[in-house]
């Protein structure tokens, strides 16, 4: 429980919040949809985070009383493999993997939804700033999007 | 009473697989509409899919009378390594209406398409539409916490796309499609986290299983901040006060189809999820949820059933009028939810059902009489009463519901608030419920004010009346307000299927 | 479906049914107004049977729907409620033939939407006359509400515009916040909403929450006209003088008052009503209420105005009749209703036929007019003395039993209260029939009617009919009495 055993979840924190702040501090369309990339991404890492196992490897199947499988026992704690371990290897537990692979293909398609929808603005404004478009719906007597 | 056992029963074999279908036929449908030969094909293909969820909907809530609670394993693989829905009381009823609705709008959306949407982009409106649809119906039947996520994120992609095609009427649908991107994929993220965090106390994501190994931990700071972050996540998505900023302009700009879709179902799907997560993930009686319950849900409710009526009663934009209604009738579930009685998540269920009715049917109906003329204020609505009556009858009959007229369902829901509220002696919920209902009739007498008694400008361009396509379902859903507001034993027997399947109390 | 179901049926669908016609025919005035008069003639036979149904004691009753568990639309009649029905439907009758002769003698415009939603608001009383529960008469109180709002905005000009919102503000405002959390409070305490000889609510509730919901109730159902909650009443009187005639003298203040007389009988009952220091303090102020409404129409020039605040003033008659701890109290208040009613009628039909004729609508210019008109006068004269209260008129009979009934459970105040406001209106109502028949022109000028050959000859029946009811109740008063006993004795 120290700062270096941690520094992986103080690094989502940190990459959670640049994406907030450049999502809610800019007023670029793109580089909202940037900050909202990244802002997603930090969860991705926090979720692979979760799923290291202390002392395991990676979740793919090692063949049991191979060398490997004897090289990576040998370096847990026999209490500890007991505990955890199948046929003596300790994995990492794959499940938040696959979570995040989807979390990211869901990502994917928002960025791609929001670019398309940014270009759109592009397209109809003539620029990307959301401040220039409140100016060019209030001149245009209409009131601005809220 | 009418027993929902008695609604419908398909054939076995199709109704074995009622859960997936549901979910399958609109996505199936997404695709081939978005491979349709023509918008006229590609609507055919939605009102198809969206009746045969519509379907099996029926199916699958005569199956949970009769079962009460439906499982089914994707591919045969039982979780944790497989996928699994469960569709309880409130899923199946949550699915019945977000089927209906679908139907409804897909029927309407034939003729209000060619008004509202570029030709061109007509296909890949229904194919969008569909997409959105079956993200709702997944969201409603899974039992898995991240798969809620993705099934979340499947209909707001679709919706997003959805509300900036609105940009034919008003450029000013882009912008307002892009907040609520932005808006809506934070909300999800959000989510996500929460459930992770969940995920790292209890190594588990199926909601069955989390509820009972959150039993013991419900004092544990990762829980609770877990719990925070998925509340705040679907407090974004369902447009609780003071998240709610993305939903005025969505609604107002969107494609009435899409308005009264959205308005019925889609914050109605985020409310579903957090009462989910409130009463059965975690337990209802416990300390923590009850403080979260009395000190965060039930005071931002009230603010924004009074705030927002307020902000409501002083718009000129209809739609707009519509969509801050829309925040404060939300307000009405939430503290339905707030009070943490069967009786009170019942009631707020109920309104649930009768704003989702209402609420689609003014969207349809302001669509309806703005198909010829692209009218938005309360000025451009003068005389519609004249010019469109049958659009303006229905509009009526769904406006008075939102006010909670005596013999509409919108007074029976508020009934039973009330009614819910005062037996656990929480005073201050019928008097915010009083004191919004005053202000709804404000918002709706200045509605019908301008529809029927004041003249339209010289020269203005006139309301017309709708094609016979559009006033079909239209009337449909208004007419339910009111005949349900007569016998209101179906709504009632679902909304107290949902809330006794959350408290897990058998009937 | 037997007769009983049947009788109650037809009393809703009759005014249902004369709307949708009056509708229908609307550009063809003989045919609509022959059609209301119709339908009034056949409303009429109805209660009249309805009310010997009753009294026969064998009330009729009808179930339409159960919208939620718990919760009927339902029918039944008791004799309070049969007394209202019919009172408002042969009143409608008469009415008919006044607003005939008046909406013609004036040109009024929109007479079709005039008729249509007189016959909806017809519709609303009978349903809160025969309501069974209060969920079902809080439905119909509304339909009578809204169907009113049409009526009193009728001009459509600012100021009936204005008074209109006032309207509907006070009285669904009330209703809203306070009638409503009020009856479904009562629907929590004791699972229902049911009408019970003997009072729902006795041995269920006590103490402060059960003063607290007497105070909802009482003020939620504003249209009685309990200060403060008054404002309304005036206000509604920009409309036309039928309006003001059927509707705020008889069908909706009427309306209020006996939805508290039924809430004090059927809801509360005697023993409760007795024990709460709620109803103490809504005694005083309703006997307030009596004494300075009385004063403030002793200013008032406008005829109809003043007629208004009198209307205030006897409604809280019937309020403390109510709220009274003894059973005669209640019978007593029921004629009360009555008696005001047709005496107060008389009045507006009146003002009416002389607004018609001679374009006067205040006091002080009809000074002499009684010479021009003395039939009009005369009657007003009558009505006059009715709603004061002396005899041989309805009006005695009334406030003689409602007087000593506060005397005979000491509340001293409320008697006080009655008999000063009856010195009062000895001042405000008498005066105007009696200087109009006795002294000269008010400025030497010959009077001119605006409307050759003056009130309508239609106009004048309608308010001579009153004006003999008004002297046939008082012979009538005992049968009224004895057929609103049971009311009385469910309470002992």
């Amino acid at each position: 429980m120290s700062l270096l055993t941690h520094v992986n979840y103080f690094a989502v924190v940190l990459l959670m919040v640049a994406g907030l702040y450049i999502v809610f501090s800019s007023g670029n369309l793109v580089r909202r949809m940037i900050g909202l990339a990244l802002f997603q991404t930090s969860t991705g890492l926090f979720y692979i985070s979760l799923a290291k196992v202390a002392g395991g490897t990676a979740p793919i199947r090692v063949e049991p009383d191979s060398e490997t499988a004897r090289e990576l026992s040998s370096r847990v704690d026999p209490g500890y493999a007991a505990q955890y371990a199948i046929d003596g290897v300790v994995y990492s537990n794959p499940l938040p993997h696959v979570l995040i692979l989807t979390a990211i293909v869901v990502g994917v398609a928002t960025l791609a939804v929001g670019l398309a929808i940014a270009a759109r603005v592009r397209e109809a404004y003539g620029t990307l700033d959301a401040g220039e478009i409140a100016d060019a719906d209030r001149k245009a007597g209409r009131g601005p999007v809220p | 009473m009418i027993s929902f056992e008695t609604l419908y029963a398909a054939p076995p074999d199709l109704l074995r697989h009622a859960p997936v279908l549901l979910v399958a036929g609109p996505l199936i449908g997404a695709c081939a509409a978005a491979l349709a030969p023509s918008s006229r094909w590609a609507w055919m293909i939605s009102v198809g899919a969206t009746i045969f969820a519509l379907w099996m909907a029926l199916g699958v809530i005569g199956e949970v009378a009769r079962k009460g609670v439906l499982d089914y394993y994707l591919g045969g693989f039982a979780p944790p390594a497989g996928i699994a829905f469960r569709i309880d009381g409130l899923g199946a009823t949550m699915a019945l209406l977000i089927a209906f609705m679908g139907a409804a709008v897909s029927l309407y959306s034939g003729h209000s398409l060619r008004a509202e949407v570029r030709h061109e982009k007509q296909t890949l409106f229904q194919s969008g539409f569909l997409l959105c649809q079956a993200g709702m119906l997944g969201l409603v039947s899974t039992g898995d916490a991240f798969n809620a996520f993705v099934f979340l994120e499947i209909s707001s992609i679709g919706t997003y796309a959805l509300v900036a095609l609105g940009s034919r009427r008003d450029r000013r649908a882009l912008p307002a499609a892009f907040t609520y991107l932005v808006m809506g994929t934070i909300g999800a993220t959000f989510f996500v986290i929460g459930v992770g965090f969940l995920y790292a106390a209890t190594g588990t994501l199926n909601m069955e299983d989390l509820a009972l190994r959150l039993t013991p931990l419900s004092e544990s700071r990762v829980v609770q901040a877990g719990f925070a972050f998925i509340f705040v996540g679907l407090g974004l998505k369902a447009a609780m006060f003071p998240l709610h900023g993305w939903l005025p302009g969505a609604y107002t700009f969107a494609p009435t189809a899409i308005a009264a879709f959205l308005s019925a179902t889609a914050t109605k799907a985020a409310i579903y999820l957090m009462a989910r997560f409130a009463f059965t993930v975690f337990e209802s009686d416990d300390a923590f949820v009850q403080g979260f319950l009395f000190w965060a849900l039930a005071p931002l409710a009230a603010v924004a059933a009074i705030v927002c009526s307020l902000q409501a009663a002083f718009e000129k934009d209809v739609r707009r009028i519509l969509a801050f209604s829309s925040v404060a009738q939300a307000g009405y579930i939430l503290l339905g939810l707030a009070v943490g009685t069967v009786l009170g998540v019942s009631a707020g269920l109920l309104h649930l059902l009768a704003h989702a009715l209402m609420k689609g049917a003014l969207f349809m109906a302001v669509g309806a009489a703005t198909l010829a003329v692209n009218a938005r204020t309360l000025t451009d609505f003068a005389g519609a009463g004249r010019d469109a009556p049958w659009t303006m009858a229905a509009f009526t009959m769904a406006a008075a519901s939102l006010m909670g007229m005596p013999l509409t369902l919108g007074f029976l829901s508020k009934w039973r608030l009330i009614e819910a509220a005062l037996a656990q002696n929480q005073v201050w919920i019928v008097a915010v419920i009083a004191v919004s209902s005053l202000l709804a009739l404000v918002y709706v007498s200045r509605m019908f004010e301008a529809v029927f008694l004041r003249a339209p400008a010289q020269g203005a361009p006139r309301v017309k009346e709708a094609p016979v396509g559009v006033l079909v379902p239209l009337l449909i859903l208004a007419g339910l307000s009111i005949w349900l507001g007569i016998d209101a034993s179906l709504p009632e027997a679902l909304a107290d299927a949902g809330a006794r399947a959350l408290f897990g109390v058998s009937p | 479906m037997n007769s009983g179901e049947l009788l109650i049926g037809l009393a809703l669908i009759i005014p249902l049914f004369t709307a949708a016609v009056v509708y229908a025919v609307g550009r063809m005035p003989d045919v609509r107004e022959t059609l209301t008069m119709v339908g009034a003639v056949f409303l009429a036979i109805i209660t009249i049977s309805l009310t010997i149904w009753t009294a026969q004691g064998n009330p009729p009753s009808l179930v339409v729907a159960r919208p939620l568990q718990g919760l009927e639309l339902a029918f039944r009649l008791e004799p309070l409620g049969a007394l209202f029905a019919l009172m408002a439907s042969v009143l409608w009758g008469v009415n008919s033939m006044f607003s005939i002769g008046y909406m013609r003698g004036r040109r009024e415009a929109n007479q079709t939407r005039f008729y249509v939603c007189f016959a909806l608001a017809m519709f609303g009383v009978m349903g809160v006359a025969m309501a069974a529960n209060l969920f079902t008469l809080f439905v119909f109180y509304e339909v009578l509400t809204f169907s009113t709002y049409p009526l009193v905005a009728h001009k459509g000009d600012e100021p009936s515009r204005r008074a209109g919102r006032i309207y509907l503000g006070i009285l669904v405002g009330a209703s809203v916040t306070l009638f409503l959390p009020g009856i479904i409070a009562v629907q929590v305490l004791a699972g229902e909403t049911t009408f019970v000889p003997g009072g729902l609510l006795s041995g269920k509730v006590e103490g402060v929450g059960a003063s607290l919901l007497l105070a909802l109730l009482i003020f939620g159902s504003a249209k009685a006209a309990l200060m403060p909650l008054h404002g309304w009443l005036p206000a509604a009187m920009v409309a036309p003088t039928p309006v003001s005639a059927l509707l705020h003298a008889v069908a909706v203040v009427k309306a209020g008052v006996f939805v508290i007389l039924k809430m004090s009988a059927y809801i509360f009952g005697d023993e409760l009503i007795g024990s709460l220091p709620a109803a103490q303090w809504l005694l005083w102020l309703a006997a307030a209420t009596i004494v300075i409404a009385s004063l403030v129409a002793l200013t008032k020039d406008n005829l109809k105005a003043r007629l208004a605040w009198s209307t205030v003033s006897q409604l809280a008659y019937v309020t403390s009749a109510a709220l009274l701890p003894a059973s005669a109290g209640l019978a007593a208040g029921g004629l009360h209703m009555i008696a005001h009613a047709v005496g107060k009628i008389t009045l507006f039909m009146c003002a009416g036929a002389i607004y018609v004729a001679a374009g006067a609508d205040k006091v002080s210019q009809m000074h002499g007019l009684g010479r021009r008109m003395p039939v009009v006068f005369f009657c007003f004269l009558i009505g006059a003395l009715s709603v004061i209260g002396l005899p041989p008129l309805a009006g005695f009979w009334s406030k003689f039993l409602l007087i000593s009934a506060s005397f005979g459970s000491n509340e001293w105040i409320t008697a006080a209260a009655m008999v000063v406001s009856s010195i009062f209106g000895l001042f405000y109502l008498a005066p105007v029939a009696i200087r109009g028949l006795l002294s000269p022109d008010s400025d030497g000028q010959p009077i001119h009617f605006i409307r050759p050959g003056g009130a309508p000859g239609i106009v004048v029946l309608s308010l001579v009919i009153t004006a003999a009811a008004c002297v046939a109740l008082f012979f009538l008063a005992d049968e009224i009495v004895d057929f609103l006993k049971p009311l009385a004795g469910a309470v002992q």
